[in-house]
């Protein structure tokens, strides 16, 4: 039983790979032939260090995160792991400042993107969210727009102006690698693709703006094993071009992805804090506190 | 549903209407007819209980009793309906020729036929009326909805209870409403505030307006806020959000919504009563001079005593009921998005009524036979 399936599963892993390489060498083809149209009134190019000193948040009078200091350098991909209810995702809406959303939702310390507080007197929500994408746990392309117009729905939504828009739909698809599954059909609804090819879709619609930071979370806790096999992959490729902070439940998912690890987690009745950082491989061999050991050896959680 | 289980509802009606008579007409000095029928219905379902208990055992019966209540409660409320549609299509078809919806009641005197003259001049003031009220309350309706559901104003609850309220006034308290406030001040000073098709726009914009706002309200609660927390964070302002991702999501059902409203509105007659007022003949200028509408056209006429204008009176509900019905039908087939078209289609193709998927019926049958014959057995012995 046990061989059949392990057997199985290694089948499906090769004949992803072997996809996901032929789309990689489809990237590089295109990234030889044309370059990426340049954005007019969009973020500043290539991917920025995020940088949380003492950050707290709270819901109304409840406390939920208290004294997060972490640096997500740029150019590399940081997994945030830890149980439920223990202040990942919303230290992670405190970076791209949709924690601000939630009614009575309050926070403090500060978050430095490149050395600039977002919180900043001078400093637009809006402007900070196009330099931060987010990807969110439950696929939501815009079911009223077509699988094109949701890519570019980030330049409509933000006036950003774009010299070649076909070129940019297509790269940007490529990135997410979603392009060859949907070229032929690009003005279908965004609605109809699948799970997975709709988490791909808001990546793309994410990468369109060419944003410095791109905050995920749990982008593939309702997706299944292949459509997880290639957002994966396509976190790898984006580790270049974009700082990647992605949250998940999935140990295995932290260990192949991210290059650091930070491990969250809250007491029973109180916020939820930062444990450990370091790098991913540290982490996952030889953590420093007992309780990380506890949670990456899967002990609870 | 087998022809057996007809023949058996058919049956249990016949006998139980025939037991009742029995008691009440023969043995009885009877108790009036609505008392009959109430008292051979539960006998039915009684006497439909004890057959189908017979042959397919208690947990069946029970289902068959209340599928045949609820199914005989349905056609109980389809009754008043159907009714109320057929008399008025028989009593309206007799002066509805098509010369009604090309000329005015010009030269026509009530002791005329009924098919002379016609109500263009109902139908246009209808047309104008209403449609100046959806142009004064749907972008009002829909903007307090807006309010409603994507702003954080401390001001919603007021506002929310304040629709509510509104949504429940008489309608002709909004006719008197315009004819105290506009129309006896101002109508000495200028023409536009006298009685006329616009100041009825006013007095109808007044119920419209609630109605679509609530409409409205209820279809953007159905966006998931998913979309508008992505557009948010693609960097888009909040009024951006609502532009570019709600209102194009929710599109179909705010034109649902404007045309139920419109469908409402066209049957009210209250508010008309004083900003409208009524004219027999053409007047195609709602900012100038009292106009006819359709509900006005049918109250006039229907009151007379002459049996021509009556007949002209139920032309002109017909073509009102038409109208409606024409523009629920167009809010129904706009409203339907295609993932419900296709389950529909689906729906039609469960093969409930075709012979193929007898076998668990036939089951039944044979094991009622089984039942049946272990019940003579016993009765034999």
């Amino acid at each position: 039983m046990t061989d059949l399936h392990l057997s199985r599963g290694a089948a499906d892993d090769e004949k992803i790979a072997d996809a996901s390489a032929k789309e990689k060498g489809e990237v590089f083809a295109a990234d030889g032939q044309k370059a990426p149209p340049t954005l007019i009134g969009g973020p500043p190019p290539g991917a920025a260090t995020l940088e949380a000193n003492d950050a707290c948040a709270w819901f109304g009078e409840h406390l939920v995160l208290e004294g997060v200091n972490l640096t997500m350098v740029a150019g590399e991909v940081t997994a945030l792991i830890g149980p439920s209810g223990c202040g990942k995702s919303t230290f992670l809406r405190l970076l791209n400042r949709m924690h601000e959303l939630v009614p009575g939702a309050a926070m403090a310390g500060d978050i430095l993107l490149d050395g600039d507080d977002i919180y900043g007197a001078n400093m637009r929500a809006q402007v900070i969210r196009t330099r931060i994408g987010m990807v969110f746990q439950k696929p939501n392309p815009f079911p009223a727009m077509s699988v094109r117009q949701n890519v570019l729905a980030g330049l409509k939504l933000t006036k950003i102006r774009c010299s070649d828009q076909d070129t940019l739909v297509e790269q940007s698809l490529q990135r997410a690698g979603l392009w060859r599954e949907v070229r032929e059909r690009l003005d279908s609804p965004g609605g109809a693709l699948s799970g997975g090819q709709q988490q791909r879709l808001c990546i793309a619609r994410s990468l369109a703006v060419a944003p410095n930071v791109l905050l995920m979370d749990e982008p593939c806790s309702a997706l299944d094993p292949s459509s997880t096999r290639r957002i994966e992959e396509t976190i790898k490729e984006l580790r270049n071009e974009v700082t990647v902070v992605i949250v998940t439940h999935n140990m295995q998912q932290a260990q192949r992805v991210s290059d650091k690890c930070a491990f969250f987690l809250a007491a029973e009745n109180e916020p939820g804090q930062l444990v450990e950082q370091g790098p991913t491989t540290r982490i996952f061999s030889s953590p420093e506190d007992p309780r990380t050991a506890d949670y990456v050896g899967g002990k609870f959680g | 549903m087998t022809r057996l289980d007809l023949l058996i509802i058919a049956a249990s009606a016949v006998s139980s209407v025939s037991l009742c008579w029995l008691v009440f007409a023969v043995l009885t000095d009877g108790v009036g007819w609505l008392l009959f029928w109430v008292v051979a219905y539960f006998v039915f379902l009684a006497i439909y209980f004890v057959a189908s208990y017979d042959r397919v055992g208690w947990l069946a019966a029970v289902d068959r009793v209340v599928t045949v209540a609820v199914g005989s409660a349905m056609v109980v409320v389809l009754i008043p309906l159907v009714w109320l549609v057929s008399y008025i299509v028989v009593k309206g078809i007799v002066a509805l020729r098509p010369a009604f919806f090309v000329h005015d009641q010009r030269g026509v005197t009530p002791t005329m036929p009924a098919t002379a003259g016609g109500g263009l001049h109902a139908i246009i003031g209808t047309i104008e009326q209403v449609g100046l009220a959806l142009l004064w309350s749907l972008p009002l309706g829909a903007a307090t909805a807006f309010f409603l559901n994507e702003s954080r104003s401390k001001l919603r609850r007021p506002v929310r209870i304040f629709v509510d309220a509104m949504s429940g006034m008489p309608s002709i308290v909004s006719g008197l409403f315009i004819y105290a406030t506009l129309i006896i001040p101002l109508a000495k000073y200028n023409d536009l505030f006298s009685f006329n098709g616009f100041m009825a726009s006013l007095a109808l914009s007044m119920t419209m307006m609630p109605t679509i706002c609530r409409a409205i309200e209820v279809v953007l609660r159905l966006v998931p806020n998913g979309l508008r927390e992505a557009g948010l964070a693609l960097g888009a302002s909040r009024a951006k959000v609502v532009l570019s991702v709600v209102l194009p999501t929710a599109s179909t059902g705010v034109a649902t919504a404007a045309i139920l409203g419109i469908a409402r509105e066209a049957g009210e007659t209250a508010p008309l009563l004083f900003t409208a007022f009524g004219y027999n003949l053409m007047n195609a200028n709602p900012f100038h001079g009292p106009q006819e509408s359709l509900p006005l056209f049918i109250y006039r006429f229907v009151r007379t005593q002459s049996t021509a204008d009556i007949q002209r009176g139920y032309a002109g509900a017909l073509v009102l009921l038409m109208l409606i019905l024409s523009l629920f039908i167009v809010a129904r087939i706009i409203g339907r998005d295609r993932s419900v078209a296709n389950k529909r289609s689906f729906r039609l193709r469960l093969p409930s009524r075709s012979p193929e998927p007898e076998t668990p019926e036939r089951k039944l049958i044979s094991s009622t036979s089984r039942r049946s014959g272990t019940v003579t057995a016993a009765g034999g012995s």
